[in-house]
C-alpha cells in the first residue's frame, strides 16, 4: 500500500477555510498536494450529494471546511453544514464506505498551519484506509 | 449567452518565479489548451502588470472568449483586477475565474505533483467557467436616513457627524436623556477635563440639530429589509409628561411621594417617580416612571399633576409604535458593568462599603449624591484607607470574563489621584495584574499618579474581601515580594468589568448581526472593518463592540458616520448577484429553504422566491432544497459536480 497516494476533493469555504489555506502558502507551510480544492462561498453551501459524486468519481476522500463554530460568514451555514455531514456520515456507514473518509474541519482565516495540519493528518489516515472500494486499487 | 459553443481562454501567470519556480507552467498552459472549450491557452510572467492585463484584453477580443481562466495567486488577491480587464475587453466580468495555483499549490508543493495539482486546478475552474452565466449586479435605491441606536458619547459622536453631512438622523435612546455612563462621570483621563462640561455641548447640539429626532425613552422593536432600505419599528414609552410643556420647575418631584433608588447615581441616592436624571438631561424633560408611579393606578394619588403649573403631565399617555425607514444602522449600545453580585470573592455586593467603579464616580461628581464629597454609603464618614482593586471579573477565565476591559488601569489611577485630591491625609491601595496604559499620554498620568500622590500600587490579585466591624477588610498577596497582604479599608471599589449593555444580544439578533462569545457585536472582520457589522448597512461605534474608552469611541463612532455618509451619498447600491434563485416550475412551495436563510432573504406562499439584495450567497437553502428548485447563480450543482470530475480525472504528460 506504500505507493497509494489518495486522491482527495476539498470543499472550502471562501471566509475561513480556504482563507486559512492561503495563509498556510504565504507562510510556506507544505503538505501533501493529494486534496484539489474547490471554493464556496460557505460550508453550508455543500450538498452531501456532491461528496457522494465526488466518492463515485474516484475519490478517495473528501474534505470539508467552515469556520470555527460561532464564526461563520453567514451566522450559521457552517451547523447546517455539520448535520449534514453528521448524516451522511450515517449514510456511508451503512453502504460499507468508511465515514473517515468524508471530514468536516474547522480551519479559521488565521490558521494556515492548522489547515496544513489538516491536510496532512487527512492524508495519512486515508493512506491508512487504503483506496475506496471499486476505486480500481493504487495507481 | 453570446455564444452557444463556449470560447475559453487560460492564461498561467508565473508570477516570476513564485509560481514558475515551482509548477511547470508552459507544460499546464499546454494541457490546458486540450481542455474541453479552451481555444486559447498561454502563459504570462506577471498576469497583473499592465503587459499581463493587456495580453488578457487582446486575447479576449482576438480569440473572441465567452469565458476566461487565470491561473495565478489567490482570487482574494487578483480576481477584481482581471474581471475589470474583461469588462473592458466586453466579457461580462463573471465569466472570469481564477485558479488558485500560487497560495494553494506552488507555495506548499514541490515537483512534478505541483504541476499536476495546478492542472487539476485549472481543468476543475475551466469546468466552472463553462457553466457560468453572464450576470449584472442588482442595483436598488437608498432611503438617505440613518438611525442611530444608543445615545452614549459614540452615538452622539456618530449622529452628528452624519446630521452634519447633511444627512437626517433618527437617534434613539432607551433611557430617558441621552448621554449615556459618560454623563455620571465625574472627569476624565488623562487631562482631568470634567465629564459633563465636555459632554453636554455636544448634547445640546444634538437637541437643536434641524436634522436629529432624538426619540428617548424608546427601543428598536423589529428591523426588517436590507442594505440602504431598512424599516424600524420603533417603541417609543410613554413619559406621561408633555416635553413641550414641562417648564423644569420640579415641583411635581417634590410632591411626589415615591421613594426608589436612583439609577443615574447607581443607587447612591433615591429619586421619586416623577424625575429628571440630571439636570442637563436632552431631551430636557421630566418622565414619570410607571412601574414606581402610585397615581396610574386609579386615583390613588395624582399629586403631580395638581401641582403642575404647565399642565405637562398626561396620565393618558399611550406607548406609541412608530415606523421610520432608514438606509443605514449605526449601533452604539455601549456597556454596562459585571454585577458586583457575580463576584462571591468580594462580598456579592452586600458589604455597602464596596462599591463599583460608576459608583466612585457619582461620589466623585459635584453633581453627586455627595456633592463631590467622598462619603461611603454606609454611614457617610469620609474613607481614610480606600483599597482600590483592578480587573474584578476581567482577566479571570476560570471564574468571571476572559478578557481585559482595558479602561479600569487607567480610570483607577484616576480615581486614586481624584480621591487623595479629595481627601489629601487618606492612604489610596491599588491592587493590580499588570498596569496597561497604552494610549496618549496613559502611562505618564498613572506614573503621575504614583509618584506625586503617593499611590501605593500592590502587584496581585485580591483573594477575599469581607465586613468586620467598620472596617472593610481586604486580604490579598503582593507578588513581587511574596508576602500576604491585608489591609482594613474603609472603603473598596472594585473596577468591574465592562459588559454589553443588556439587551444587546437581543438587538442584534434582530438585525441579524453577530455576538462574539462574550456577546459584544461582532466587527466584519477584526482588523481590516472593525467599524462595520457583517450584515451590509450595518455599523458599530463604542463600548459595545468591546471595551474601549472615550478617545477610541468617538473615533469609532466618526469612523461608522463616515461609513453611513458614504453609503447614504450612493445614487444605487449594487448587490453582488452570485446569489440563490428560484426555478418556480420546481419549487413546491414546501419552505424547508426559508428558516435556513440567517438573513430572512427567502418568502414562500405559491413557491419560494429569493429577494436577491437580501441574499448573501451562503447557499445554504440551495443545499436543504429537496427538489432542486433553488440554484445558486455561478456555483450550479451541475457545475459543481463537473468541477469535481476534472478534479479528479487523470492527468496525462505530467509525468508524475
Amino acid at each position: 500500500m506504500s505507493g497509494f497516494e489518495p486522491r482527495i476533493v476539498a470543499f472550502l469555504c471562501r471566509w475561513c477555510a480556504s482563507a486559512g489555506a492561503d495563509l498556510a502558502g504565504t507562510n510556506r507551510l507544505a503538505y501533501p498536494p493529494n486534496a484539489i480544492p474547490i471554493r464556496v462561498n460557505c460550508s453550508g453551501r455543500v450538498e452531501p450529494q456532491w461528496v457522494v459524486e465526488a466518492l463515485k468519481a474516484g475519490a478517495d476522500g473528501v474534505l470539508i471546511g467552515g469556520c470555527h463554530p460561532g464564526d461563520c460568514h453567514y451566522v450559521a451555514g457552517n451547523y447546517k453544514a455539520r448535520r449534514r455531514v453528521y448524516l451522511l456520515r450515517k449514510v456511508l456507514a451503512e453502504l460499507g464506505i468508511e465515514p473517515e473518509r468524508v471530514r468536516l474541519e474547522w480551519v479559521s482565516a488565521t490558521e494556515g498551519a492548522r489547515f496544513a495540519q489538516v491536510m496532512s493528518d487527512f492524508v495519512a489516515e486515508l493512506k491508512r484506509l487504503g483506496p475506496l472500494h471499486g476505486n480500481g486499487g493504487p495507481k | 449567452m453570446p455564444e452557444t459553443r463556449p470560447r475559453l481562454g487560460v492564461f498561467v501567470c508565473h508570477c516570476g518565479k513564485n509560481i514558475a519556480g515551482t509548477v511547470d507552467v508552459a507544460k499546464v498552459a499546454e494541457i490546458a489548451s486540450r481542455f474541453p472549450g479552451v481555444v486559447y491557452a498561454t502563459h504570462h510572467e506577471y498576469m497583473c502588470s499592465d503587459p499581463g492585463q493587456a495580453l488578457l484584453k487582446r486575447a479576449i477580443k482576438e480569440h473572441r472568449l465567452t469565458g476566461v481562466v487565470v491561473a495565478a495567486c489567490s482570487p482574494t488577491m487578483h480576481e477584481e483586477t482581471f474581471r475589470r480587464a474583461a469588462e473592458e475587453a466586453g466579457l461580462n466580468p463573471y465569466l472570469l475565474e481564477i485558479a488558485n495555483i500560487r497560495e494553494q499549490v506552488s507555495w506548499v508543493h514541490s515537483g512534478p505533483a505541483a504541476t499536476e495539482k495546478a492542472v487539476r486546478v485549472v481543468r476543475a475552474i475551466a469546468e466552472k467557467v463553462r457553466g457560468n452565466r453572464p450576470l449584472r449586479p442588482a442595483e436598488v435605491g437608498v432611503t438617505r436616513r440613518a438611525l442611530v441606536v444608543g445615545g452614549g458619547i459614540a452615538g452622539i459622536q456618530a449622529a452628528l457627524d452624519i446630521a452634519n453631512a447633511g444627512f437626517e438622523v433618527i437617534l434613539v435612546e432607551r433611557s430617558p436623556s441621552i448621554g449615556g455612563h459618560m454623563a455620571q462621570l465625574s472627569e476624565t483621563f488623562p487631562t482631568l477635563d470634567c465629564s459633563q462640561c465636555i459632554l453636554t455641548p455636544k448634547m445640546v447640539e444634538v437637541a437643536r440639530h434641524p436634522r436629529i429626532r432624538i426619540l428617548a425613552y424608546s427601543e428598536v422593536e423589529e428591523v426588517s429589509g436590507f442594505v440602504g432600505n431598512y424599516r424600524v419599528r420603533i417603541r417609543k414609552k410613554p413619559t406621561y409628561v408633555d416635553p413641550a410643556k414641562c417648564n423644569l420647575c420640579g415641583e411635581c418631584a417634590k410632591v411626589c411621594p415615591v421613594r426608589v433608588p436612583n439609577e443615574f447615581d447607581r443607587g447612591l441616592s433615591l429619586r421619586a417617580a416623577i424625575y429628571i436624571p440630571f439636570p442637563q438631561a436632552v431631551p430636557s424633560t421630566y418622565t414619570l416612571d410607571a412601574r414606581n408611579c402610585l397615581g396610574l393606578l386609579p386615583l390613588c394619588c395624582g399629586k403631580c399633576a395638581e401641582v403642575c403649573e404647565a399642565k405637562a403631565i398626561d396620565f393618558d399617555m399611550h406607548e406609541e409604535i412608530l415606523e421610520e425607514e432608514v438606509g443605514a444602522i449605526v449601533l452604539a449600545t455601549g456597556y454596562e458593568l459585571y454585577p458586583k453580585e457575580a463576584m462571591a470573592e468580594y462580598g456579592y455586593g452586600t458589604v455597602p462599603d464596596v462599591i463599583d467603579g460608576l459608583e466612585f464616580e457619582r461620589l466623585l461628581s459635584a453633581s453627586g449624591p455627595t456633592r463631590g464629597e467622598i462619603r461611603r454609603p454606609s454611614d457617610g464618614k469620609i474613607p481614610k484607607e480606600v483599597v482600590f482593586i483592578q480587573c474584578s471579573g476581567s482577566r479571570d477565565p476560570e471564574h468571571h470574563k476572559p478578557y481585559c476591559s482595558k479602561i479600569c488601569c487607567m480610570y483607577t489611577a484616576k480615581h486614586a489621584l481624584l480621591y487623595r485630591h479629595a481627601v489629601p491625609d487618606g492612604q489610596a491601595y491599588v491592587f493590580y495584574i499588570d498596569i496597561r496604559a497604552g494610549g496618549k499620554d496613559y502611562e505618564e498620568f498613572v506614573n503621575r499618579a504614583m509618584a506625586e500622590e503617593r499611590i501605593l500600587y500592590i502587584r496581585g490579585k485580591v483573594a477575599k474581601v469581607f465586613r468586620e466591624g467598620e472596617k472593610v477588610v481586604v486580604w490579598g498577596v503582593d507578588t513581587l515580594t511574596g508576602r500576604r497582604v491585608e489591609v482594613r479599608a474603609d472603603l473598596v471599589v472594585l473596577a468591574q468589568a465592562m459588559v454589553p449593555s443588556p439587551g444587546t444580544e437581543e438587538l442584534a439578533r434582530k438585525l441579524r448581526v453577530a455576538c462574539g462569545g462574550e456577546g459584544f457585536l461582532k466587527e466584519a472582520h477584526p482588523k481590516l472593518r472593525p467599524l462595520e457589522a457583517l450584515t451590509a448597512g450595518v455599523f458599530l461605534a463604542g463600548a459595545a463592540q468591546g471595551p474601549k474608552d472615550i478617545p477610541e469611541s468617538v473615533a469609532q463612532a466618526s469612523g461608522a458616520a463616515a461609513k453611513v455618509v458614504a453609503l447614504l451619498s450612493q445614487p444605487k447600491l449594487a448587490h453582488a448577484p452570485e446569489v440563490a434563485e428560484v426555478a418556480e416550475e420546481l419549487c413546491s412551495g414546501c419552505g424547508i429553504c426559508a428558516p435556513q436563510c440567517p438573513y430572512g432573504a427567502i418568502a414562500v406562499d405559491e413557491v419560494a422566491r429569493v429577494n436577491e439584495v437580501l441574499c448573501e450567497g451562503c447557499g445554504t437553502c440551495v443545499a436543504a432544497c429537496p427538489s432542486g428548485a433553488l440554484t445558486f447563480r455561478n456555483v450550479e450543482d451541475e457545475q459543481v459536480l463537473r468541477m469535481v470530475r476534472a478534479a479528479l480525472a487523470e492527468v496525462e504528460g505530467v509525468g508524475v
